[in-house]
């Protein structure tokens, strides 16, 4: 039941991965067409906590996705039964991504 | 041997034979007289009349009802008896060896105790509900549940689809398609439980370690779809897990 509760999760993350890596690239043509510097971006991502918000779920979403999916292929391929190395692949990737989040708040 | 049969035309096909047991063991090669027409199960036979009486390789029906004489061709699993041998040589060369993910017992048999134990961790099998309906259930044969039933059903246990599979090879935990192929007709009979099929799918090992590579429909060898069978399970546990009736 683990393993179909964790597969569940990556079916949910991949379909939120698909409207929000869409909403992420509309982002960045807008901001490369319009043209935007770099401090013209950051000046409006703090401004507005929307865009910190949207990142972070967006990077958390991205690394529980991967986590996910690495762990499937790392035990069909390598034979890596245990769950420790995903756990952390994932607390680093999430760490990752946060941090990332928190510089452009 | 001796007799009018085994002497070799000038045309003949290159056999290499899986021989061995569960120890380990080999290719050995063969030369088989052509025969317009001959089958895979056919090659068989005549090396094992003809080459090697104590070849082990397995058969009964011979027209593709019994599904016991699945072997790997080339390759490819395929059902021996309904396989013309031309078509599926390579520039005359057969490679025959005994289906992928079964423990092989000698030669071309393989243990198929496995297999049925995946059967029996799916629950693939009618689980009627309790207490039973007062009446009998009357479906009739165009009821879209009816159907489902139909599509899923007559599979002659041949173990092609396991062979096929490659989430199999990965993980032998997986349950396999010829399994959850059941348990999905199971699941559409309007007097079954249907619960018990759906826990059984979502345990480990169920549904979720398929990845929808779809080798198991396109070899099963009477048109049979387990993908979908799979994809349909799928679909009905996530309704019952967002209900919580998991």
């Amino acid at each position: 039941m683990t393993e179909f509760r964790l597969f569940l999760i990556q079916r949910i993350t991949a379909g939120l991965l698909l409207v929000m890596g869409v909403a992420h690239l509309a982002i960045l043509l807008a901001a490369t067409q319009a043209p935007l510097s770099a401090a013209a971006i950051l000046a409006r991502t703090h401004a507005n906590p929307f865009w910190p918000a949207f990142y972070a779920v967006f990077a958390m979403t991205a690394a529980t996705h991967a986590a996910l999916g690495l762990r499937v292929i790392a035990r069909e391929w390598l034979g890596w039964r245990g769950t420790a190395w995903g756990i952390g692949l994932w607390a680093v990737l999430v760490t990752l991504g946060l941090r990332a989040a928190w510089i452009i708040a | 041997m001796s007799g009018p049969d085994t002497a070799l035309p000038d045309t003949a096909l290159v056999v290499d034979l899986w021989r061995g047991d569960a120890g380990g063991g080999g290719l050995v090669r063969y030369r088989v007289p052509v025969d317009p027409g001959q089958t895979i199960l056919d090659v068989l036979t005549w090396v094992q009349r003809h080459a090697e009486p104590g070849l082990a390789y397995r058969f009964a029906c011979r027209v593709g009802m019994c599904g016991s004489c699945a072997v790997m061709v080339n390759g490819v699993p395929r059902w021996a008896c309904r396989t013309r041998a031309i078509p599926v040589a390579r520039q005359g060369r057969l490679e025959i060896r005994p289906l992928r993910h079964f423990p092989v017992i000698r030669d071309l048999v393989v243990d198929f105790e496995a297999f049925f134990a995946r059967w029996r961790r799916a629950l693939g099998r009618f689980a009627p509900a309790s207490p039973p309906p007062d009446a009998l259930a009357v479906i009739a044969p165009d009821a879209s549940d009816r159907q489902l039933v139909d599509a899923a059903i007559e599979c002659i246990g041949c173990g092609i689809c396991l062979a096929a599979c490659d989430s199999v090879g990965a993980n032998p935990d997986y349950l396999g398609p010829a399994a959850l192929n059941r348990a999905w007709a199971a699941v559409n009979d309007r007097r079954d439980d249907t619960m018990g099929h759906l826990r059984a799918a979502a345990r480990d090992g169920g549904v979720h370690a398929c990845h929808a590579q779809g080798s198991c429909r396109r070899f099963c060898p009477v048109g049979r779809d387990p993908a979908g069978a799979i994809v349909g399970l799928k679909r009905r546990l996530l309704v019952a897990a967002l209900k919580g009736r998991l």
